[in-house]
């Protein structure tokens, strides 16, 4: 016992001497240490393609991140700070990914969409339910907008030439909005939303006989995380088969 | 006539005087104790009158609910129980005056009283003193019986409060027997849920099974309005407080949202989308006689009478970019923009006509810091005091029938929750903690 005191109070002093003998060496003042560079805020984006599948199907997540040091992907975990990976949801699912660096965390999610389809028959040109969720694509809004972004037009046109081509669909245009805001209002500005688009189809030489349109306002949100990719994804017309 | 409201109106009326002073600082204190010496109330632990051995939790709901209901009044300032004489008081004879009157406790009022249960009755026994005035000290003296539960319990101590603050409050009865219609979704499904006005008994109304909102009590407490998402959309439906079931009302086609009833219960205004675009409605509260009072691209929603003379009608619209208040005559002329920035909604009229309480976010846009928070608003000068200023998202401020009262949504604890506060913004306090609960509407009487 004493002679292990002994051995850690002789190990102390050693230390000690070599720390001095260090320290002595540096009598001449060191020049100005370099400014360290203040950290940049990493960045991330998060894609899949494509971001809609029918149930068996798998669909690829691409990512890309700067400035970031780990990198994580809820349900798939720690990722490489750029990569993309085969995933097969069994039901809709927002990826979210973060990304931590010295500067901060940045968020990114990305939205696949599973819809219920017959097991694919390999040869089947698609049930008309299946064209639709493949051929007609939501329309996105800016914050408290209810009209068409010049962005979302080719949407639009592409979602009306199927139409155009598939007269006897009926169909749903709901009115999504972002969880900021008032219950109530949002709920009217998800109705104009959602007319918003109806109008546009009918402008564009679509029936407005077999289109239906229902406001949830932010009652049923695609993503609930409270970050502006989130709420981008929550701000649109959403199209669902009439059966 | 209405000393107390006078008061209020005074102190508020003081509003545009501190803003001009101190415009750049948003905190002003004001409101309903603004100069006013509150009464200093003693109200020791009612005693057990009888063996039983339900007494014990009896005495205990019964003493916790009066002095809760005595504390959120608002007016009185509580002596504090450890400054109490240590002899207990159940009844005339055991009031030592002086002790009472005298430092510490320093009382003008003394409540007490006794409670027991015989057999399956219980009784309740209680005075109001004015403990200065030895000559003739009573000011109240009640007697209630009813069965011995604890339901029952609160419901006296709720009357009891209530008889208090009428005696001492300048004649405006109290809201202590008054009921918070609101949403939860804590069986899964947003539905309408009632409680007590300080939380307890706490209920669901209404088993839709979809999502139902907004709920408005009508002014005799018989009905309640709200909006909820049918087979046909979102559409009007009205319960029956008396049936315990839905009543028919018209579907009008379109999205029905935000029902409002007038002070006089004959009409209810509300949302509707039916023509393309959501405009404003009154219909008989009947169904009957649908008029359309708005005529704006945009939003317009959120309506809400005037309580005291029915004549004009609040709303939100969405008219000119980020919603804002504006107000109207209840045939639709005459609009008027009330709010000049930010995103304003959720308005709603104070019993004497005057004041608006509403949601703002009046900084917003870039850089601005966005926090969502209740204001008044004196609707002749259009000056404006902050009432919240703990953070998180507060919306949905509905006014008490004794307007001391404000009652509200925040997330400032996490989740969406029900509280509330004195109407100068003091004494805020959580309601509810299950689940989500939102958009509360308080009885009107």
């Amino acid at each position: 016992m004493k002679q292990r005191k002994l051995q850690c109070i002789t190990m102390v002093f050693v230390l000690g001497a070599i720390m001095m003998l260090a320290a002595c060496k540096k009598k001449v003042p060191p020049p100005p240490p370099p400014a360290p560079p203040a950290p940049t805020e990493p960045t991330a984006s998060l894609t899949a393609n494509p971001n809609t599948i029918e149930k068996g199907q798998s669909t690829t997540l691409t990512w890309q991140t700067t400035n970031a040091t780990d990198v994580s992907i809820d349900g798939i975990g720690a990722v490489e700070p750029n990569g993309s990976q085969a995933v097969t949801p069994a039901e809709s699912t927002t990826y979210h990914l973060t990304a931590k660096g010295a500067g901060g965390t940045q968020d990114a999610t990305a939205r696949v969409t599973v819809t219920a389809g017959a097991p694919p028959p390999p040869s089947s040109s698609g049930t008309e339910e299946e064209l639709f969720s493949q051929n007609v694509k939501d329309v996105f809004f800016d914050y408290d907008k209810s009209d068409i972004r010049p962005d979302q037009q080719s949407a639009l046109q592409a979602d009306a030439g199927f139409l155009k081509q598939h007269p006897n669909i009926a169909f749903t245009i709901e009115g999504h909005c972002d969880e900021r805001g008032s219950t109530e209002y949002n709920l009217a500005l998800g109705d104009s939303r959602a007319n918003a688009v109806r109008n546009a189809l009918v402008q564009s030489g679509i029936g407005g006989d077999h289109i239906k349109t229902i406001s949830y306002g932010k009652e049923k949100p695609f993503c609930t995380q409270s970050n502006e990719s989130c709420w981008q994804q929550n701000r649109r017309g959403h199209f669902v088969y009439q059966k | 006539m209405f000393p107390f409201m006078n008061r209020l109106l005074k102190s508020l009326l003081l509003i545009p005087i501190f803003l001009s002073s101190a415009f750049s600082q948003d905190w002003i204190r004001t409101g309903t104790g603004l100069g006013v010496e509150k009464v200093r109330l003693a109200v020791p632990d009612f005693k057990a009158s009888s063996q039983d051995p339900k007494n014990a939790d009896l005495l205990k709901v019964f003493n916790d609910t009066l002095w809760n209901d005595l504390d959120n009044a608002g007016i009185f300032d509580m002596v504090s129980k450890s400054f109490y004489p240590l002899v207990p008081v159940g009844s005339p004879p055991d009031v030592k005056f002086e002790a009472w009157s005298s430092a510490p406790p320093s009382a003008a009022m003394l409540a007490f009283g006794n409670l027991g249960v015989s057999g399956n009755n219980l009784t309740v026994q209680g005075w109001l003193y004015d403990v200065k005035n030895v000559a003739s000290p009573q000011v109240l003296g009640k007697q209630y019986g009813d069965t011995p539960t604890s339901d029952a319990a609160r419901m006296i101590a709720h009357k009891f409060a209530d008889e208090i603050i009428f005696r001492l409050g300048g004649g405006i009865p109290g809201i202590a027997e008054s009921k918070i219609y609101f949403v939860s979704s804590r069986s899964g499904r947003k539905e309408i849920w009632a409680m007590d006005y300080d939380g307890s008994n706490q209920h669901a109304v209404t088993h839709v099974g979809s999502i139902s909102l907004s709920p408005r009590v009508s002014p005799d407490g018989s009905r309640i309005a709200f909006s909820s998402l049918t087979r046909t959309g979102w559409d009007i439906l009205m319960y029956s407080m008396e049936l315990g079931r839905l009543v028919s009302f018209p579907r009008f086609g379109g999205t029905n949202l935000s029902p409002a009833w007038s002070a006089d219960g004959t009409k209810l205004a509300f949302s509707s989308s039916r023509s393309g675009d959501p405009e404003i409605y009154v219909v008989d509260q009947s169904g009957a006689n649908l008029k359309r009072l708005t005529s704006s691209k945009g939003p317009d929603v959120s309506p809400a009478w005037n309580r005291k003379t029915g004549a004009q009608i609040t709303w939100v619209s969405g008219r000119t970019g980020l919603p804002q208040i504006y107000t109207m005559e209840a045939d639709g002329t005459n609009p008027q923009r009330l709010t000049e920035e930010g995103y304003a909604v959720s308005p709603a009229w104070s019993p004497n006509g005057q004041f608006l309480v509403f949601s703002w976010i009046r900084h917003y846009g870039p850089g601005a810091p966005g926090a969502q928070d209740i204001y008044i608003m004196d609707i002749a000068s259009k000056q404006w005091v902050q009432l919240t200023h703990d953070g998180g998202r507060n919306d949905f401020p509905y006014w008490s029938p004794d307007s001391r009262h404000i009652i509200f949504q925040s997330s400032r604890s996490g989740s969406e929750q029900i509280w509330t506060m004195l109407a100068d913004g003091t004494n805020q306090k959580q309601l509810t903690s299950a689940g989500s609960n939102t958009q509360p509407n308080w009885s009107w009487k």
